[in-house]
């Protein structure tokens, strides 16, 4: 079984899904029986989900949408289908 | 192939995803808003390149990835990677959890701890060597491989700029929490941390 050091030498391989299966079970193991990873690994968690809620709640420009759609109102080769 | 209403259709679907990232990579809402046109117009014409049933946002993501790289990066200004100012690991972790649980309400969760504007600051701020792979893994959850491909860089190099970046971003959300008064100047000792030895 991993010890602290070498799960949170996982923490964001594991966070990131990118883990060979073995490998993420033992850092899953150990997380079970160890509270002060298992909130060190929480708090990283939780810091990701704050980040992807805060980085990509841009409202849309008013007329960009319309503006995108004009593109596809051009049919390049005049076959009337895409490619 | 498919009919321009389906494109059509699918492709809008990702509109509001594809802003709010050329949003992080130009950091200005007009070349944002030009970097996103450039993308829809750049795929409209290479459709016949798109696989029917495979992912249509990871392939409109990366031609977004491509153009910004191409048409926008070369207008700002590179940063070295050793411009990086490096921290240890778990740094925001060690600096939050040893904030006085009484000057912490209840409700001051880490959602509530930092504002929209300094989390996106955070991100912009990180030199595009960083910025591009952490948008991409933390925001848009592109695997590495996916990342890899997109950027034109080996895994084990977004794996190393993916460490890095995330370190610098947390570092600059600590300083935020800091002028704030949240987070103390001066960290409070960290020898009960797992992670020392």
């Amino acid at each position: 079984m991993a010890d602290c050091n070498e799960t949170l030498r996982e923490l964001e391989a594991f966070l990131d899904g990118e883990l060979p299966r073995d490998v993420h079970d033992s850092v899953h193991t150990h997380l079970e029986g160890c509270m002060d990873c298992l909130q060190a690994f929480d708090f990283h968690a939780e810091l990701r989900t704050v980040v992807r809620e805060k980085c990509r709640n841009d409202e849309i420009p008013p007329g960009l949408l319309a503006k995108i759609e004009a593109c596809f109102g051009e049919d390049f080769d005049g076959d009337g289908v895409i490619g | 192939m498919a009919d321009r209403a389906t494109f059509t259709q699918d492709a809008m679907q990702h509109a509001g995803q594809l802003y709010s990232a050329a949003m992080r990579m130009t950091r200005n809402r007009s070349d944002a808003e030009d970097l996103v046109q450039e993308t829809y117009l750049r795929a409209y014409r290479g459709f016949h390149g798109f696989e029917e049933g495979t992912n249509l946002r990871a392939w409109l993501f990366r031609i977004l990835t491509n153009t910004y790289i191409n048409s926008y990066r070369s207008k700002q200004r590179r940063v070295q990677e050793t411009e990086l100012n490096d921290v240890e690991d778990l740094y925001l972790y060690r600096r939050i959890s040893n904030v006085d649980q009484a000057s912490r309400s209840a409700e001051d969760t880490l959602f509530d701890l930092f504002t929209d504007d300094e989390v996106k600051a955070a991100l912009e701020d990180l030199p595009e060597n960083f910025r591009l792979p952490v948008l991409l893994a933390d925001v848009e959850e592109f695997s590495y491989k996916e990342i890899a491909e997109m950027l034109d860089i080996p895994i084990g190099t977004v794996m190393s700029r993916l460490h890095r970046g995330r370190k610098a971003m947390q570092r600059a959300l600590a300083d935020y929490a800091t002028n704030r008064g949240i987070l103390t100047r001066t960290p409070a000792s960290s020898s009960e941390d797992p992670a020392d030895g």
